[in-house]
This record gives C-alpha cells, sequence and structure tokens, in this order.
C-alpha cells in the first residue's frame, strides 16, 4: 500500500513525546555563557548617552556590547517582498543614534548565566531625549507627523498601484456603488517556544556554529554571511527542534547578528533565549491593515468593480519579509472572485511599533475579513442571500487556469479548481439552508444565532526552487537531504511518505535531514505552504535519479537488462524471476570507490535534484461559522465550524487537517481575542499572556475539517498544493459575517471584542 | 549568593544540590539536571509547558523556586514512559492520534493529562477541556489533544480491568 494518502503516524513524535528532543535552549556547550539585551522603553527617541559602568562592574557580567562596538555595521536586508522604496527604512540589528519602536535592541550583555545578565540588564543607564511617536499609520502619512526616518518623507516607506480593467469607466455602468472602511487589529504568531539562539566560535579552526535560525536556513546563513563579511564556508548553522514558526520565526532578526557577533567579541559560546515580554515586543507582529473600498454591482448581484486603498502598518522598520502582507492583500483581496476592473493604491507605512512580518496566511486573512464582509454588505442593501453573491461571482472551472491579470510584486494565475462545486459542497453538509431557519427562529426568541460564510483561495508552494539530495548509505537505508526546514509541521514525515513511495522502502528505512548547512548546500526553506509542493517536488526528482542508479547497479551485478529489473521491499528485483535480486545493502557495497571505479561507475549512490517553478498552485475553500452573540456581555460563542480546502493531493490526511485545525485556532484568536494594543505613545500594553489572551481549549470550538483532492496541481510531479494556511485564512471572514447575521448590524474592524459588539448592538438599536 | 541544600526525588531517583535560593525550579530542572523535556514558554505562569507533577499534582515549576521543591516527589516528562523502549498510553494516544505538532507544549500538557486520569478515569470532553484549559498550544487547535486523552483513558481503564 502507498504510503502517500495515508494517515501515518509522524516520525518526529517519539523523540517530541519523551521529552528528548533538543530545541534551542536545550543546547548546551562547554564554556557557554547567557546573553541578555537591553531594549529601548521609548518608541521614539534620541539616544543621549547609553553608560554601562555599573553593569560591567556586577560580578559576573563578562562584558556589554552596544553600537560603539560595532563600527560600519550594515543593515539587514530584504529576501523577499521588495518594493522600491522599502530599503529606507530597514533595519541595523543595534540602535545607534535613535530608537523608533519600544523594544529595539540597545546593547547585548553578556555574563555567567542569565540571572546575572538579567540583574545587569538593570544597572544599564540609558539618557533618551523623546521624539513625538507615530501610532497610526493614517496620521503617520500627514504633513507634520513625526519622521521615522529622514529618507522617508510622510512615513510613507513605499507605495505601488494594482490595475487591472477599466475601473472608472465600469463603476459607471453598476447600479449599485458601496464605499466601506475595514480595520485588522494588530497580532501575531506568538510561537509557544521564544526566539533563541546558541553561537560559538571554534578560534582555532576559525569556525562559527549557529544553534537556532529556522525556517530559510540557507538565506539566514547567506546574510549572516554578508553582514559579517565571513565566508558563507567558515559559518555552520544547525536546526534544532523547533516550538513553532507560523511565519515569524527564522526571519534575520537583530539578535541573529548581535549573538554570533558577541559570541566572537568574546571568545564564548554565548546563548540567548528571549523571554515571553521581550518576545511580544521584538518578534514580527503582523495584520495591522485598513482597507477602504469601493465595490460597484449590478442588480443582480454580479460585482462590476472595486477600487481599494491598504494601509499597511509597518512598525519602525522595514524587516526581512518587506511588503509581503501589503502586497498579498492587494493581489488576493479579489479572492475566488470574478472581478474584471480593479483598482488598488497600497501605502506602506512606517509608525513607532514593533516591525511587523508574515504571519500564517500574510494579508491573505486581512483581505479575506475585507472582501467576505463587504460581499455581505451589498447582498444586504440587494436583498439577496450571502450564499447567491457568492455563487453569481465565484470563477467557474472553465475559466481554469484564471489570469487575474498583472500585479507588480505577484504571480495571479489560478491554476485548477472548481470553487462554486466546494461552496456547494460546505453549504450543504453544514446543513447551511436548515441553519438559516434556527437563526430565525432563534431571533423571535430575541436570541441572537447567525451564520457566516468565508469564501478563499490561498497562495502556495512559492518557488523559485527547491534542493533534495537521496542517498543510500552503507546499511541500504535511505537518507533525504532537503533544502526545507521543521517549525513542527511534520515535513519529515510527509517527505519520508514521498521518498519511501518512489523507492519502494519503509518509512522506517527514510530519515531527512534539513536545515544543517553542513550536509545540505541549498535550501528555501520552509514558509507559504511551500514544503510539500517544493521540497516533495525535488525529493521526487531525486529519488528518480536513485532509482536509476540502483537499477544500472543491479543491471550490472545480475547481469540482467535494466528493463527486466524492478524495486520491491528495499531489493531491486528481476521481474519474473524474483529469488534473483540485491538489496540496496549489496548494491551500497557494489558502489563502493573500490568496485564501482572498476566497473564504471561513479562511486556511491547519491543524487541531487533541483525543482524550479516560477508558477504556484492555489490552494482554495470555504469556511462555514455558527455563533451566538451574547446581546448583553458582547460575548461570542461558536456552535459550530467547518474548513473546506481543496489541497489538490494529500501526502498525509492527518497531518492536513491538523493543519486546518491549528490554523483555525489562530484564527478564531485573530478574530476574537488577540490585540497588540499601544497606548498613544506607542508603549505596547500587551507584553505578557495575561494581556496578549490566546485561545485555549475552552474557546475552541468542535470544527470539522475537510480536505479534498478534486482537481491536483498540474504545476508540480505530485500534483499537491500546500495546506498549511488554510485554516485560518477566512476565520476572520467568517466569524464576522456570523456575528453580523446574528445581531443584524454590519461588522466592520476586527477583533469581534465585547466592547466594540456592544457598541454595534447599540448603534443598531438607535437607528432602529 | 548563599546556595541551599536540596534533596529531590524526580522520577523515582534522588538529586542532591546546592542552589541559589532565587533558583526557579524550572531552571534547576533543566540546566543543573539536563531535564530539558519540560520546557520554559512563558515564565509567568500563563501558558503551562513548564508543568510537572509534584508529589502528584500538576504544578507550574516557572512558578516555583527550586528550594521550595526540597523533600518534594517530582515527575516531570521524562518519566513518564515506563521503559525507554516503550510509551506511555498517554504518550501513545497522542502519537496516534496527532496530538502534537512542534512538540513544545507537550509535556506540560501530558502530565497535566496523567493527573486528570488519576483524578478522573473517564473524564467528559468538557472535563478535559477544563483540565487543559491552562496549557496553551499553538499547533493543534486542541481537538486532537482532547481526542488523545479519551483514547488514552479507554486504554488505561481497559488495562485495569484487565488486571
Amino acid at each position: 500500500m502507498p504510503y502517500i494518502g495515508a494517515r501515518i503516524k509522524r516520525k518526529e513524535d517519539v523523540r517530541l513525546l519523551r521529552g528528548i528532543g533538543k530545541y534551542v535552549g536545550d543546547i548546551h556547550r562547554v564554556g557557554m555563557v547567557h546573553a541578555a539585551i537591553l531594549r529601548s522603553t521609548h518608541a521614539h527617541a534620541r539616544i543621549v548617552k547609553i553608560d554601562t559602568a555599573a553593569a560591567l562592574r556586577l560580578p559576573g557580567v563578562i562584558g556589554v556590547l552596544t553600537a560603539a562596538d560595532m563600527p560600519g555595521l550594515k543593515t539587514i536586508p530584504m529576501r523577499t517582498g521588495v518594493i522600491p522604496g522599502l530599503e529606507r527604512s530597514q533595519q541595523t540589528p543595534i540602535a545607534s543614534a535613535k530608537v523608533r519602536y519600544v523594544g529595539e535592541p540597545l546593547a547585548v550583555i553578556v555574563a555567567e548565566n542569565r540571572y546575572i545578565a538579567e540583574d545587569a540588564l538593570e544597572l544599564i543607564d540609558v539618557e533618551y531625549a523623546a521624539l513625538g511617536a507615530v501610532t497610526d499609520a493614517h496620521a503617520g502619512m500627514q504633513p507634520g507627523a513625526p519622521q521615522l526616518h529622514d529618507a522617508v518623507p510622510n512615513n510613507i516607506a513605499a507605495n505601488f498601484q494594482v490595475n487591472v480593467g477599466d475601473v472608472d469607466s465600469a463603476f459607471a455602468g453598476c447600479d449599485l456603488i458601496l464605499e466601506e472602511e475595514f480595520s485588522t487589529q494588530r497580532h501575531g504568531a506568538v510561537p509557544l517556544e521564544t526566539r533563541g539562539l546558541v553561537a560559538e566560535l571554534d578560534e582555532g579552526k576559525g569556525l562559527l556554529t549557529m544553534w537556532g535560525p529556522t525556517k530559510m536556513t540557507h538565506t539566514n546563513w547567506r546574510m549572516l554571511s554578508e553582514l559579517t563579511g565571513m565566508p558563507q564556508s567558515s559559518i555552520h548553522f544547525i536546526e534544532p527542534e523547533v516550538g513553532g514558526g507560523f511565519g515569524a520565526r527564522g526571519e534575520f532578526y537583530p539578535e541573529d547578528f548581535l549573538i554570533p557577533f558577541a559570541a566572537m567579541h568574546f571568545r564564548r559560546p554565548i546563548c540567548w533565549i528571549e523571554d515571553r515580554s521581550e518576545n511580544l515586543k521584538a518578534m514580527n507582529q503582523s495584520r495591522q491593515q485598513n482597507h477602504r473600498v469601493k465595490i460597484g454591482v449590478k442588480n443582480d448581484g454580479t460585482v462590476v468593480a472595486m477600487d481599494a486603498e491598504i494601509l499597511f502598518d509597518m512598525g519602525g522598520y522595514t524587516r526581512t519579509h518587506g511588503g509581503v502582507p501589503a502586497i498579498a492583500a492587494s493581489a488576493m483581496l479579489r479572492g475566488p472572485f470574478r472581478v474584471k476592473n480593479y483598482r488598488c493604491n497600497v501605502f506602506c507605512v512606517l509608525t513607532n511599533k514593533t516591525p511587523v512580518g508574515t504571519y500564517r496566511s500574510p494579508g491573505r486573512y486581512e483581505a479575506n475579513f475585507v472582501r467576505e464582509r463587504l460581499l455581505d454588505i451589498v447582498a444586504h442593501r440587494l436583498n439577496l442571500d450571502p450564499a447567491d453573491i457568492r455563487r453569481r461571482n465565484l470563477i467557474r472551472h472553465q475559466e481554469m487556469p484564471y489570469d487575474l491579470g498583472k500585479h507588480p510584486f505577484h504571480y495571479m494565475v489560478y491554476d485548477t479548481g472548481d470553487f462554486p462545486m466546494q461552496l456547494e459542497g460546505a453549504l450543504k453538509r453544514f446543513g447551511y439552508e436548515k441553519l438559516k431557519a434556527t437563526c430565525a427562529a432563534a431571533k423571535n426568541e430575541g436570541r441572537a444565532i447567525g451564520v457566516g460564510i468565508g469564501c478563499f483561495v490561498e497562495t502556495s508552494g512559492i518557488g523559485p526552487w527547491e534542493y533534495a539530495r537521496v542517498e543510500i548509505d552503507n546499511s541500504g537505508k535511505v537518507v533525504l537531504y532537503s533544502g526545507c526546514n521543521s517549525v513542527g509541521q511534520g515535513i519529515a514525515t510527509a517527505l519520508s511518505q514521498i521518498v519511501a513511495d518512489e523507492l519502494q522502502v519503509s518509512i522506517d528505512d527514510v530519515r531527512v535531514v534539513h536545515g544543517d548547512t553542513a550536509q545540505v548546500p541549498y535550501g528555501n526553506g520552509s514558509n507559504a505552504s511551500r514544503s510539500t509542493v517544493m521540497a516533495g517536488s525535488a525529493a521526487v526528482g531525486a529519488s528518480r535519479k536513485i532509482k536509476d542508479k540502483l537499477l544500472r547497479l543491479a543491471s550490472a551485478g545480475l547481469e540482467i537488462d535494466a528493463g527486466d529489473l524492478f524495486l520491491r521491499d528495499g531489493r531491486v528485483v528481476a521481474r519474473g524471476a524474483p529469488e534473483r535480486s540485491l538489496s540496496f545493502t549489496d548494491l551500497a557495497a557494489l558502489a563502493l570507490p573500490g568496485p564501482a571505479l572498476r566497473s564504471g561507475f561513479t562511486p556511491g549512490i547519491t543524487e541531487e535534484d533541483f525543482f524550479a517553478t516560477d508558477k504556484r498552485p492555489f490552494p482554495y475553500g470555504v469556511h462555514l461559522a455558527a455563533v451566538e452573540v451574547d446581546r448583553e456581555t458582547g460575548a461570542v460563542k461558536i456552535l459550530d465550524y467547518l474548513v473546506t480546502e481543496d489541497v489538490g493531493r494529500k501526502i498525509n490526511p492527518m497531518i492536513i487537517e491538523g493543519q486546518m485545525a491549528g490554523g483555525l485556532a489562530q484564527g478564531i484568536g485573530g478574530a476574537l481575542l488577540e490585540n497588540f494594543v499601544y497606548d498613544e505613545d506607542g508603549q505596547p500594553l500587551a507584553t505578557s499572556f495575561m494581556d496578549y489572551l490566546m485561545p485555549t481549549a475552552m474557546e475552541m470550538p468542535k470544527a470539522q475539517f475537510i480536505s479534498t483532492e478534486d482537481f491536483p496541481s498540474p504545476h508540480n510531479p505530485l500534483g499537491v498544493k500546500g495546506a498549511g494556511e488554510g485554516g485560518i485564512t477566512a476565520a476572520g471572514a467568517a466569524l464576522a459575517n456570523a456575528v453580523s447575521n446574528a445581531l443584524g448590524v454590519e461588522v466592520t474592524k476586527l477583533p469581534l471584542k465585547p466592547d466594540y459588539l456592544l457598541e454595534l448592538i447599540k448603534k443598531s438599536a438607535e437607528t432602529r | 549568593m548563599t546556595r541551599h541544600e536540596i534533596d529531590i526525588t524526580i522520577n523515582g531517583r534522588e538529586y542532591h544540590g546546592a542552589v541559589e535560593p532565587r533558583k526557579l525550579l524550572t531552571d534547576f530542572l533543566r540546566d543543573d539536571l539536563g531535564l530539558t523535556g519540560t520546557h520554559v514558554g512563558c515564565e509567568h505562569g500563563v501558558c503551562g509547558a513548564c508543568t510537572i507533577l509534584l508529589n502528584g499534582e500538576p504544578v507550574r515549576s516557572c512558578l516555583m523556586f527550586a528550594v521550595q521543591a526540597n523533600g518534594a516527589e517530582l515527575k516531570t516528562v521524562e518519566g513518564l514512559a515506563p521503559s525507554a523502549a516503550e510509551l506511555h498510553p498517554i504518550q501513545e494516544k497522542f502519537w496516534e492520534f496527532h496530538g502534537l505538532q512542534c512538540g513544545f507544549c507537550t509535556p506540560g500538557i501530558l502530565l497535566t493529562a496523567e493527573a486528570l486520569l488519576r483524578e478522573i478515569p473517564s473524564p467528559s470532553e468538557d472535563e478535559i477541556r477544563e483540565w487543559i484549559s491552562g496549557n496553551l498550544c499553538r499547533c493543534t487547535g486542541y481537538q486532537n489533544i482532547v481526542t488523545a486523552i479519551q483514547e488514552a483513558a479507554k486504554t488505561l481503564n481497559s488495562s485495569q480491568t484487565e488486571s
């Protein structure tokens, strides 16, 4: 039975269940000391003076580094999401003249242990000259607003447009034109493991080893080389176990320079583990966008044109993913719908808050909320059922592949799918029609029950390439060296399934090596739901080359034509004569340099492959939510929830459903609970888990997760579409629509906190 | 800083240590004893990743000083499986029902579940959710954790019936 498609238990799990997996905080090196980072307490200020004398006198302190100790610092570059202009607001790893958010690094303290390092933080005296803070993107763009970066007038780090069709003429022919403003609040990945690094310099060999950074090990490897001037061959990155990624972990952060710099400066192995309060101030945040959207429709609900303006609140600096959340929002605001005339004007605006990066379904969670809300508002105005306005506008199967029209920074051709079929299937499974009747009946009893739809298209499988090498070792075991990373998603299991099927071996005989730059020369890492698509496809390519080599070696060894041989259970077997076979172990022996060179083979059984593509598979699906809102308290209770998604082909349904469930939990957190609140001075108010509320088991409904294989993607040999983000992407959309439906109001903001809902309830009572 | 002598039994083995009074129990376990299966997620007692059993009761080891555990019997995740070759039924079911992804919250949840199933051998879904509501998981959405604990309860109950 093939492994692909089966609910295979994860290979990663036993060590994690036993507590013997090694995360970065579990790594101990001889002579290792500990770092703590002094961070700005001001959102926007000039640094007048940093006095470290008292800290240096504390017993156990090894040293303190500030910008003065790091002359010639370069800024951290963008690795993606490059929009011209963003380069003007890149961050240096440590502040020298000015701070631009609370949490910005000012000094690195190294001490015998973390307790002493943290004691020493208190002894550093920083004198600031406060500058006014920009805490709102719209206000920050106005003349006279405080300016964060001298090179960036009006704090507009970048501005770009998307223009498809002829929006102005199209509006002229519309029956109804509506304009609405929407906003999504700042929240973020907040993985359960905070960030951390261990850096050690082997002085004799001149080799720097780094444990910790994960997501795109090889990108960070190159960046560290460029920032330090050390050649990549003198730096070794090793990925440990990772306690969740979700987009934010593993980007190149200031600390990814500061900790290795300190390790080299003090010639000691250094461990830095972020505490939670730091994490909530210093790790990339996301999601804060304001959208103003004008939509033009016909009386039957046909959408003719959309004209949008997006303000993307970037925080204090451009980080490694540049403008990805803004690019993705502007690209995917149309979602699965046919909008022939579309214009979007996007402003990336700097504010004195923690810098922003990607968070699972970046930009798309926001855009789905905006569009799906807008469609419901239009439906209400036209007296249409929310399902009907979607039916009217969904792109049809016959239109695939569907080109949405040029976007300056985003691939825009949907590969495959039947969006209407997915919606009808979801509505039926959820009992949509019956639920509508339930809602109506509940209203008569004075209860507020509502149902909401969120349709989505996700992006996945971003290229441009991925690397794989497959080897057969001396004992006949298969080793896959992959350029992907693990962030806890189970990628080693999925890749093992793919390789085991290709080479007809037991999954127990496949080992996956990733995230180690000494063993894997190239990689683009794990992000954007790309690992199974890209690393999986590269693994297929390398496995097929290995298969060819195994057959050729066996053909020579057995003196049978390769065409009459096949792979079975870790052996190469003669067709029709199963007693004539060679095991992978036998073949590995034949491939040793001695015998191989004698018989004219290149020694070893090792083959590499790159899978390259500029195209992307687009998974798609539907979220459906049923909620009850307490009109007295504004509390939202989720009664039922369904997520469906077409993933093209399932490698491991159990892992896919796990991704959907985990994504939904985060989506619910973003819709109802999580909020990085800042005050008007730019002080972050959610810096502990008492203030930043994530869903617990009590907030999570029992939900249904349905993944389908209706339309395999034509863009990769496996037919897969990435499945990491469908669970989160339309959660804000569906819940906001359900709450609006329950209360008979029009939600235009996330999160759906009780105070906001009570305000809407009050307003709606007044207008009645 | 002065150090205090402590004796603690952990996973059935006796440990002797000398610790500063301010040393957290978590740090003693992880840094002094190398028992790194106990994880640190927030250091302020909310996330539950550092949950261990102290005299059988789940506690946050980040909210205790090591000296406070002097004389106590602790169990950490390393002590849950009966041997190096076997898993505890709760671990088995977490594996089978995909009750973990990144694994960072897992040790704390396993130990909470162990205490739960000792106290309530056949808990309802609501009871399970309430018991684990002090443990944050950012990956799974909890559903599979609930299922795994329900399934582990069945296994534990049937093996008790047999014996």
